[in-house]
């Protein structure tokens, strides 16, 4: 089975992941989770803080918290958490979105991120609505530090805002930081300038599940962190259902695997870019 | 055996698995079916995957002729699997060739019938099996593999279904074979005859699929059905206690086929522009109203490429004249093409020979379909002007709204009622269609001025008819605010003069040729006299076939295809007619 086979690239395990949110722990109970196919025991107390051990050698795992997860790296980390500009700024809401687990590759998952067209038909009154279906051309490129940038992607919502009162052109950027992490910037509809960002870290449990974790960065301004959570929620579980009947679960890098049309520009970009950073745990590799 | 098991017929479901607008999941040595009845009847077994993100189908949606997937919209036709549809690019007719993979569907004794290869040799025909006269017992899934199930089902025991209450029954072997076993049960003078079929699922999955040779009714039938419910639940408890035994083998993993490479391709080179790869025969020619005749036209064997609302085929005909004729199909309507001919008073041979020669039983070689007047399904509204024979591609379109129930409105313009073709389709359209019957043109444009009034952001029109109602339509529609992105139209033909007195040279790109075009001749015949073979239709300007895009160079434009806002563009050109105001053409071909 597929699950069972260790992860291999190192541009992985040398990462920190998200592994929990923090609201969850309890002193009187450890929490059981999985990372790259070793399971972890989480404890958590108030003398010895987190304490992260994997289940398979006993050892202790590498572990942090930051904007309200614990993370955790299983080898040696070459680079820091992703830094979120915007959680610095007081007037915002920094608000962990509820974690889902899907089972599918978490590749996947951020694929299903990036993807506007299915708006209309997963997020039906939402963010989407037919007859509205069109997927007009944006741009996508790599930025300078490596990431892949999608601009200029406008979709008609009907409900786009809390104080929306009828359907209009949204703008979205989309941002693929880190294969398993991505971001969504989406301007503020009251403060026109500024920008709400939700960034999506996505927790690699195995080649074929993942728990997506949220995190959402709101302007305070009209709007309550329950609001914000629920509406993720909501999105989260319409996604769900059809991710977990996508086959196969991993996500294939095979040009010739699936039909991507304009639409997908930016998911084609990023099964390339996944190709040439090698990554292969939850993809299936392009044949040579 | 599991191999051999391949290209072998297996009961996949029941049919009454497959109700009314359902999807149903099968599963045949571990590939997954989406399997659905589409209303005219027709049973489709396809891939459970969605060509473009590989999401299950048997989540999608049966809406009766299409089957649409959840995650994107994309729709998919009855019989063909040809995808029809997708909502992310509502302005393009998808490739032809992005089809679902299929496979055989035959439905007898109650069950589906497929195979996961070509299948060798017809479905079993048991004997002492009469179609009509069995009773289906339900299906019960086992936790076994198959070869187990069948040796266990050998030793089954149950009462003939008259003489249910006793328990002496005599059974016999009557046959045997490696996915089915036979079996007869005697008791004083009632005996009953229950064939097994064993469905492979999986390596480790089966399902029994019991069919009796006789029904009963009422009290009786639910006495039967309960027997053997008892009876086969009990031996699937045995066979799994004894398959648990047993180390399980390893599931099949499904090979899922690359998709061809095709739609990045040139175009195909061949020494011929026109191809007419399909012979259909006439089923039915009637006429569809005064002067127009009606024709259906069936595939001689195997399916009818898929169609878009829209598309039109050439129909090559007998006298050798080739003509083009709009598909006035509905969505899912697969297993033929329905097209309307007018008999013109100047024909030049075309309508002619169809309306007087061409009868039914006789074959016609035509063309694959092929769309350049797409239909958006995006529009807040989309209104259908339509003037005479100009109904077919517009009927098409307005079935394929009514059917999503999408907003509409069908103006149909005739010299009277006896005019309007294809009663049978525009009665189905009920409300949307409005006939405006025997209007002069001054009558004409006030109706088209009047319809055309309100434009509001994200209405869509569609226009087909005479060249002359076509150029007031869009005057007019132009005159209210209509933008020309939001006007779509296609010509019966060309009424401009062609000026064909300019030569100049034509670069072709990607091919790396530069070719000289001299008067009289047009870029098309001097491209395939190259051996570069674009696809053509029409060939007078007027179908949008041998559209090829501008790189460099003015072009000189004589076709009704493009709009003003193309041709102003300089990006297009249509290589039948049109020609160069420049010395030097780039296009990329």
């Amino acid at each position: 089975m597929p699950e069972t086979i260790p992860c291999s690239d190192r541009v992985l395990l040398n990462d920190w992941h998200v592994v929990a949110d923090r609201s969850m722990l309890s002193p009187h109970a450890p929490i059981f989770t999985r990372l790259l196919g070793v399971d972890l025991r989480i404890d958590s107390s108030d003398r010895h803080g987190t304490q992260l051990v994997r289940a398979d050698t006993g050892e202790t795992v590498k572990t942090v918290t930051k904007y309200g997860f614990v993370w955790a790296c299983l080898g040696t980390p070459e680079r820091d958490i992703l830094y979120i500009p915007q959680a610095d700024e007081p007037d915002r809401y920094l608000v962990t979105g509820g974690s889902i687990a899907v089972k599918v590759s978490g590749l996947r998952a951020v694929e299903n991120f990036l993807d506007m067209g299915h708006f209309p038909f997963v997020h039906t009154g939402w963010l989407g609505d037919e007859p509205h279906t069109e997927v007009a051309p944006y741009r996508v490129e790599l930025t300078e530090d490596g990431e892949v940038l999608a601009t200029d992607c406008k979709f008609y919502q009907p409900v786009a805002s809390p104080t929306a009162t009828e359907g209009f052109i949204v703008d979205y950027v989309y941002k693929v930081i880190r294969p398993y992490t991505v971001a969504l910037y989406k301007s503020n509809p009251i403060q026109k300038e500024r920008l709400d960002v939700i960034t999506l870290f996505v927790q690699p449990v195995d080649e074929e599940n993942c728990v997506a974790h949220p995190f959402l960065c709101y302007l305070r301004e009209g709007i309550d962190e329950a609001s914000i959570r629920s509406f993720m929620q909501l999105i989260f579980a319409q996604d769900k259902p059809i991710l977990e009947n996508q086959m196969p679960k991993r996500l294939p890098l095979d040009p010739r695997a699936e039909t991507p049309i304009r639409a997908d520009a930016v998911s084609v970009y990023y099964r390339r870019w996944l190709r040439d950073r090698a990554v292969t745990y939850g993809a299936i590799p392009a044949r040579p | 055996m599991l191999d051999q098991a391949r290209t072998r017929w297996h009961p996949i479901a029941a049919a009454h698995d497959l109700p009314l607008r359902h999807v149903f999941h099968g599963q045949l040595l571990g590939r997954e079916f989406a399997v659905w009845r589409a209303d005219d009847g027709y049973v489709n077994v396809w891939e459970n995957r969605c060509l473009h993100r590989g999401v299950r189908l048997s989540i999608g949606i049966n809406d009766g002729r299409e089957l649409k997937c959840q995650y994107h919209g994309w729709r998919y036709s009855n019989r063909t699997a040809g995808c029809t549809y997708i909502p992310a690019h509502p302005a393009d007719a998808p490739a032809r060739t992005i089809t679902n993979r299929t496979f055989p569907a035959v439905e007898r004794y109650g069950l589906v019938w497929s195979a996961t290869d070509e299948p060798q040799g017809e479905v079993p025909e048991v004997a002492g099996l009469a179609e009509g006269e069995f009773l289906g017992l339900r299906g019960i899934p086992v936790n076994a593999p198959a070869d187990r199930v069948v040796a266990r089902l050998r030793g089954y025991s149950f009462q003939p279904s008259g003489r249910i209450d006793g328990n002496d029954a005599e059974i016999a072997v009557e046959a045997a074979g490696d996915f089915s076993v036979a079996l007869r049960a005697r008791e004083g003078g009632a005996e009953t005859l229950a064939v097994f079929f064993v469905q492979p699922v999986d390596s480790n999955r089966s399902v029994i699929r019991g069919v009796l040779n006789s029904d009963a009714e009422g009290a009786a039938r639910l006495a039967v059905l309960r027997h053997h419910n008892e009876r086969l639940s009990k031996l699937r408890d045995a066979i799994e206690q004894e398959a648990a035994q047993a180390p399980a083998p390893e599931p099949i993993a499904p090979q899922f086929e690359r998709l061809p490479a095709e739609l990045a391709e040139m175009p195909e080179l061949t020494a011929h522009g026109r191809k007419a790869a399909l012979r259909v025969q006439v089923a039915r020619k009637w006429q569809a109203a005064d002067g127009i005749a009606g024709f259906e036209l069936k595939p001689l064997s195997g399916l009818l490429p898929t169609f878009q609302p829209g598309a039109h085929i050439d129909v090559h005909m007998p006298n050798g004249e080739i003509r083009q004729y709009s598909i006035a199909n509905g969505p899912g309507e697969s297993d033929r093409y329905v097209i309307g001919v007018k008999l013109e008073r100047d024909s030049k041979g075309g309508s002619v020979c169809m309306h007087e020669s061409v009868r039914e039983g006789d074959v016609l070689a035509i063309s694959e379909p092929r769309n350049n007047f797409p239909l958006r399904r995006d529009a807040v509204k989309t209104i259908f002007v339509a003037g005479g024979i100009g109904v077919t591609p517009l009927l098409a379109m307005a079935q394929a709204l009514h059917h999503q129930e999408l907003a509409h409105e069908f103006h149909y313009f005739t010299q009277g009622e006896s005019q309007l073709a294809f009663r049978d389709r525009l009665d189905g359209l009920k409300g949307t269609l409005v006939p405006h019957l025997g209007l002069d043109p001054e009558a004409t444009g006030a109706k088209l001025r009047e319809i055309l009034s309100v434009y509001k952001f994200g209405m869509h029109l569609y226009l087909c008819g005479p060249g002359p109602m076509l150029e007031t339509a869009r005057k007019i529609a132009a005159e209210a605010g209509w933008p020309e992105g939001a006007v779509h139209f296609e010509y019966f033909k060309n009424t401009n003069k062609i000026d064909d007195s300019s030569s100049f040279e034509v670069a072709l790109a990607r091919s790396c040729m530069t070719l000289k075009v001299p008067a009289g001749k047009t870029i098309l015949e001097v491209m395939r006299e190259a051996g570069i073979d674009m696809p053509s239709s029409c060939e007078q300007g007027a179908c949008g076939t041998c559209l090829a895009t501008v790189i460099e160079g003015e072009p000189d434009h004589q076709d009704v295809y493009l709009n003003d806002a193309e041709r102003k563009s300089g990006t297009k050109i249509m290589t039948c007619v049109s020609r160069a105001k420049s010395a030097r053409l780039v296009l990329d071909l």
